[in-house]
């Protein structure tokens, strides 16, 4: 098969370079081979590289496919992007929006803020088009590189047979130059919703098929339309089933209109089609231009299993969700959040490879969790019965006088991280007096300290926080140096991290989730949960 | 008002889902059966008579088409 281009580029960031692995009369091993250059193996790279892990990336195109697709990131995805050093181009770049609008017909029925909390250093949602995402983070490698972060990013690699050993995987690329295998200790898959990855290893990926198609048209106008979300069930325009119009940087209009199962794609993607559909949308006095179209349809579905002896599969390629919520691509950055520390202890002999199996569990609770959530608003937003049909109408003719329909409008339940409640890796609470969203299992939120927020401080390694109460500087745990972080309890902090209580420690991980908390500092007891959350348990 | 109209329901997704699931693969007729029966239950469960004739009034006024 040769190497062309299956789509076209928005940015060329990787383009292809020999390698001197070409050129080796063995495969090269490495620790870490990442298949697929998207945004979630372009993390997976940065995170274990800035471990200062050695990290081979392989992509079959050069830079990122056109195309915005993902736009919507969440807070927990800027926090991390954060910790990774790229989270400003985002922010600055990135369209802020905290108010949903929600239509039937020609009614208004429902208005929804997000209402930021105040004290976190990222807001609720930003809107970024997913080449600009990707593009951040490419970036951040490069810079990271030029400090000595043993990244490499090999484009026009295309990966086209792995064996899979029990201590090793051996790969088989294409190159402009001819064909190469180098071998992967681990080797992770982020290759995407279709994986070929997975579908070498023959392993299944089932779940539910929605019987719907969706129109994206991006466009840019110089239309007077707030910075909002508007969602229309059944619009009056008659432009499609529902239809969504939200904002993107660069004067660029996301909008999707529900079209139905039995289409024609290539009728519907003519522009004169697209356009009869915006026309109507929009009136007819509104001017503007087509930057990108495209006919989706999805599923939602996941592996059995995330991890499969020393293949780990992350992101799209391990799980795939409907888009109602934005739980794809952010789900898929804290897959990389959960993976790569605990890769970083397997390969530094700090911990045992069984580690890795929690994050199979973790992640798959969260791949379960946003499945449920993004299936519950497909069924909303597509009803696939006379009687969920009538239910749905129903909910919306209630939602606009009374108030207690507006819960049960669902055009999407926005992406909020997961916590990993009763997951292996926690301790049991000994603060249940403790606010429950700082309870095991969750993750950290943010709050101001000094000039900076308290994430600032939390995340890449261990840390121990005490809250109201002063923990040692540094421990030495299992080989696992452990700073201390004591803060005043005062503020949001208090708020978020004592509530009733009068201190607090907590443990917490390196990917900023909550491990163990107690009312006081123990030293055994914070050995006991460290041993518990690096798998020596 | 008697009548709750304020948000009372904990899980409400959750909710909604258990009540499509009891009416999957039924047949129209079906569905109109289980309604109805459903409606009666609660009814007999809220019992105030003043709250009941409140919500028919509701679900009638929200009859817009």
């Amino acid at each position: 098969m040769p190497l062309d281009d299956r789509y076209q580029l928005a940015f060329r960031l990787y383009p292809y370079e020999r390698s001197p692995d070409q050129d080796a009369s063995a495969p090269v091993r490495h620790p870490v081979v990442i298949m697929g250059g998207g945004p979630i193996g372009v993390a997976a790279a940065l995170d274990l590289g800035l471990q200062g892990i050695p990290v081979v990336l392989l992509d079959d195109h050069e830079g990122v496919g056109q195309g915005s697709r993902a736009i919507c990131f969440a807070k927990r995805t800027l926090e991390i992007a954060h910790r990774y050093g790229c989270a400003q181009p985002m922010l600055d770049k990135g369209v802020v929006w905290n108010l949903g609008k929600v239509f039937h017909d020609d009614r208004q029925v429902y208005e929804f803020n997000l209402l930021p909390e105040e004290g976190h250093r990222f807001p609720a949602f930003i809107n970024l088009q997913q080449p600009y995402f990707e593009r951040f983070l490419v970036e951040r490698v490069r810079d990271a590189q030029a400090q000595g972060a043993p990244i490499e990013l090999r484009g026009k690699n295309r990966v086209d047979a792995v064996e899979v050993r029990d201590d090793h995987v051996v790969l088989d690329i294409t190159t402009p130059d001819g064909p190469y295998r180098i071998s992967a200790d681990w080797l992770i898959g982020c290759d995407g919703a279709s994986s070929p990855l997975r579908k070498m290893m023959g392993l299944e990926f089932e779940g539910r098929v929605f019987e719907d198609n969706f129109l994206i048209a991006d466009i840019t106008m110089k239309a007077d339309f707030p910075t909002e979300r508007w969602f229309w069930f059944e619009p009056h325009f008659k432009s499609g089933d529902s239809a969504l119009l939200h904002k993107q940087p660069d004067g660029v209009w996301r909008i999707d209109f529900q079209l139905g199962w039995d289409i024609d794609r290539t009728e519907e993607l003519k522009e004169e089609n697209v356009r009869r559909r915006l026309d109507a949308m929009l009136g007819p006095d509104v001017e503007y231009e087509l930057v990108w179209t495209s006919i989706y349809t999805f599923q939602c579905r996941r592996m059995k299993k995330f991890r499969h002896g020393r293949v780990i599969f992350a992101g799209d390629a391990a799980h795939q969700v409907s888009p109602f919520g934005a739980r794809g691509a952010n789900s898929g950055i804290q897959d990389v959040d959960n993976l790569g520390w605990k890769l970083g202890l397997v390969l530094n002999g700090t911990a045992p490879e069984s580690l890795l199996d929690t994050y199979d569990l973790e992640r798959r609770h969260g791949a379960d969790e946003n499945i449920l959530n993004s299936s519950r608003s497909t069924d909303f937003i597509t009803p696939k019965s006379k009687i969920s049909h009538v239910f749905r109408n129903a909910v919306l003719d209630l939602a606009e006088h009374h108030a207690f329909a507006r819960p049960l409008v669902n055009s999407g339940r926005l992406s909020v991280p997961c916590v990993y409640d009763g997951l292996p890796l926690n301790t049991v609470d000994a603060l249940p007096e403790g606010p429950a969203r700082t309870r095991p299992g969750a993750s950290c939120p943010d709050a101001p300290l000094g000039h900076g927020f308290l994430l600032d401080h939390l995340g890449g390694g261990f840390v121990l926080l005490g809250v109201g109460t002063d923990v040692p500087d540094e421990l030495e745990v299992d080989g696992v140096t452990l700073p201390g972080l004591s803060v005043p309890a005062e503020g949001d902090i208090k708020d978020r991290y004592l509530g009733n209580a009068e201190s607090a420690v907590y443990l917490i991980r390196p990917d900023q989730h909550v491990a163990a908390r107690w009312p006081a500092y123990d030293n055994a007891m914070v050995r006991a949960a460290l041993a518990r959350a690096i798998g020596k348990d | 008002m008697a009548l709750n109209t304020a948000p009372n329901i904990p899980d409400p997704d959750g909710f909604y889902a258990e009540l499509l699931n009891a009416h999957e693969g039924l047949s129209d007729d079906d569905s109109i059966a289980l309604n109805a029966r459903l409606i009666l239950i609660l009814a007999n469960h809220i019992g105030d008579r003043a709250v009941l004739s409140e919500a028919l009034a509701a679900a009638s006024k929200g009859d817009t088409k």
